[in-house]
């Protein structure tokens, strides 16, 4: 009895909504933009997560007989200073980068979440403490937040991934909290509240879902921020070691040949930035799509 | 005309400044303590005695309690004294006085490069909102703000450097000595950095332009007669200028940070340089003191923002 809540009820006969993939595929028909950027989003993904399949080099092996080599039939993209398949590094690369800007953003949700829950559930000086929290991680520089904490965790690209969810995750906190504030006065939290849920039910089932929109597009947009910051920490040698390789790293080493091969350089960059715009994109379309204020959105 | 009202404001948003500089200061401050292992043991460096390590806790007061050590550094922070880089010996405060005006400059003149570009650019697309121009700016902005600019950095050097030959490829000259080769030197870093700028600029511009252009005074303006360039100087900007205001000291902000890496393509001695470098070293009194004064800048230019939007927005008189 006690478990019972408005939003339980049964909906009005006349209205029924379609399954989720139906209005999935309703939403990519109606927006071409939200359409392109999935479709080049599920082909870097996919090729990332076959990797080991696809590629068809290994990305470690070195061919001193085959130093900075041109693109050829066998090599597409050409061979790097030690003689490896730089477009089978190009594959490897991409799914240390995807997994490190995947990781950024769950530590980001995983932080970010449940203090803005709280903060804006339970207003006072709980909120008091956790805002001015936000406002001063906020308030640093985050890629040095990112360098300075990777520092002191120890270079790696796991640790150096971590820190940028750390930094992201006061964006998080504050766009979550700000939303709790408005959701916790609606009428049906109100009255699961007066039906006795208990507050942790109360934010979980009630407050998390009617709050979490503004979060999906900001977790897709961070995506592209997340994937630029993998470059750059990788770039200055605080992300991904070898014999690991990212994009980030690819551009690093580039750098060094791009008077020879400039190719090398210009690959990674340009992935990083296509992946970028997609979820860019995606991001866009998502906060069209689920405002209820700019509806027919094409 | 500064009002009652502006100034109570004022003076809320000093007040407000001071807990978050604390908790800032308190936050490197923090920082130090995740490093894993005991830090005399790690500034003894490998092999040292037992009386040489606790000789070395003393000296740097690790002997005493958390909130002690937090207050000594922070006292002698705020004379000045930043500690002593392990490595070279330096005094961390010089190490910031030498690198910091090089990061500034770069950073400055990206942001200039962002409005100089980015204003006209905004402008363009939302007077001709909806054309084919207007698609094509902001196709460009959404590329910019993807750019990873320390990769359009090396592109800029490949060309413009090493190609052309129109601009020195590496290394930088102290504006202090010569001011007008320091700029020539921070040319193709600003470029670089300025991409996301320009994009944000624009993108921003843009749209506080269109809603100010749909909304019901202006119509009523175009209704009455008046030409349209005389509306957008007159009623549009005048009312954006306080949104970009934000807009720019937000993006300073965001270039001051990314230039950390723009540093490390162009050999720019600069304070990122020295923070990555002090990371990749392990010579924390040096990130410490680097970021400590990073993160002071950052806050000092959003309460300046803060401040000058109180100030200059109209709309506050009224309330």
């Amino acid at each position: 009895m006690t478990n019972l809540t408005l939003s339980e009820a049964e909906p009005l006969p006349h209205w029924e909504e379609p399954a989720l993939p139906v209005r999935l595929l309703r939403w990519l028909r109606r927006d071409p933009r939200a359409a392109v950027s999935l479709a080049i989003l599920v082909i870097i993904l996919g090729t990332a997560l076959l990797a080991p399949w696809i590629a068809p080099h290994s990305p470690t092996d070195q061919n001193i007989d085959l130093m900075l080599a041109g693109p050829s039939a066998d090599h597409w993209l050409g061979t790097d200073d030690l003689g490896r398949d730089v477009f089978s590094r190009l594959i490897h690369g991409g799914a240390n980068s995807l997994y490190a800007a995947l990781l950024a953003v769950t530590v980001a949700l995983a932080i970010g979440l449940p203090l803005g829950l709280i903060a804006g559930f339970a207003g006072g000086w709980v909120d008091q403490v956790i805002s001015r929290l936000i406002d001063t991680f906020l308030s640093f520089p985050a890629i040095i937040l990112a360098v300075a904490v990777t520092g002191a965790m120890g270079i790696g690209l796991t640790n150096a991934m971590f820190s940028v969810g750390l930094v992201f995750a006061p964006q998080i906190a504050r766009l979550i909290r700000a939303r709790t504030l408005v959701v916790r006065q609606e009428l049906y939290v109100d009255a699961a509240r007066c039906f006795g849920a208990s507050p942790a039910r109360l934010l979980i089932k009630h407050v998390l879902p009617n709050a979490v929109q503004p979060v999906i597009v900001q977790s897709t947009l961070l995506l592209a921020v997340a994937l630029l910051a993998e470059a750059s920490l990788s770039f200055l040698g605080l992300g991904v070691q070898p014999p690991e390789v990212s994009w980030g790293s690819m551009i690093a080493r580039g750098y060094l040949y791009m008077s020879i091969v400039p190719e090398q350089m210009y690959a990674p960059g340009l992935l990083i930035m296509i992946t970028a715009v997609a979820f860019n994109a995606l991001g866009e379309s998502l906060r069209s799509a689920l405002d209820p204020t700019t509806q027919g959105h094409g | 005309m500064v009002t009652r009202v502006k100034q109570r404001m004022v003076v809320a948003r000093l007040l407000q400044a001071i807990p978050i500089l604390v908790l800032a200061t308190f936050i490197v401050f923090c920082l130090m303590q995740l490093i894993p292992g005991d830090v005399a043991v790690t500034l003894a460096g490998e092999n040292a005695s037992v009386e040489r390590i606790a000789q070395i806790r003393q000296a740097y007061g690790l002997d005493q309690p958390f909130f002690v050590q937090y207050g000594q550094w922070l006292w002698q922070a705020a004379g000045g004294d930043l500690g002593t880089a392990l490595l070279s010996g330096e005094p961390v405060a010089q190490t910031v006085a030498r690198t910091f005006p090089n990061t500034l400059l770069v950073a400055v003149y990206a942001t200039l490069l962002s409005i100089v570009i980015g204003v006209p650019l905004g402008i363009l697309a939302a007077t001709r909102s909806g054309s084919k121009l207007d698609g094509g700016i902001m196709g460009a902005a959404s590329l910019g703000v993807a750019l990873p600019n320390f990769w359009f950095g090396m592109i800029l050097v490949l060309y413009f450097a090493l190609t052309f030959k129109w601009f020195p490829a590496t290394g930088f000259v102290s504006p202090f000595e010569d001011f007008g080769q320091a700029v020539w030197y921070a040319t193709l870093p600003a470029l670089a950095l300025c991409t996301n700028g320009i994009a944000e600029v624009a993108r921003q511009l843009r749209s506080s332009l269109v809603e100010i252009q749909s909304s019901q005074h202006v119509r009523t303006l175009h209704a009455k007669g008046l030409s349209p360039a005389r509306i957008l100087w007159l009623h549009g900007l005048k009312n954006v200028s306080v949104n970009l205001l934000t807009v720019v000291g937000l993006l300073f902000n965001k270039i001051l940070a990314a230039t950390v890496v723009v540093e490390a393509v162009f050999a720019i001695p600069g304070i990122g340089s020295s923070i990555v470098n002090a990371v990749l070293q392990g010579d924390f009194p040096v990130v410490q003191g680097a970021v400590l004064a990073m993160v002071v800048t950052v806050i000092v230019v959003n309460l300046v923002t803060d401040l000058l939007c109180t100030l200059l927005d109209p709309r506050i008189n009224a309330s």
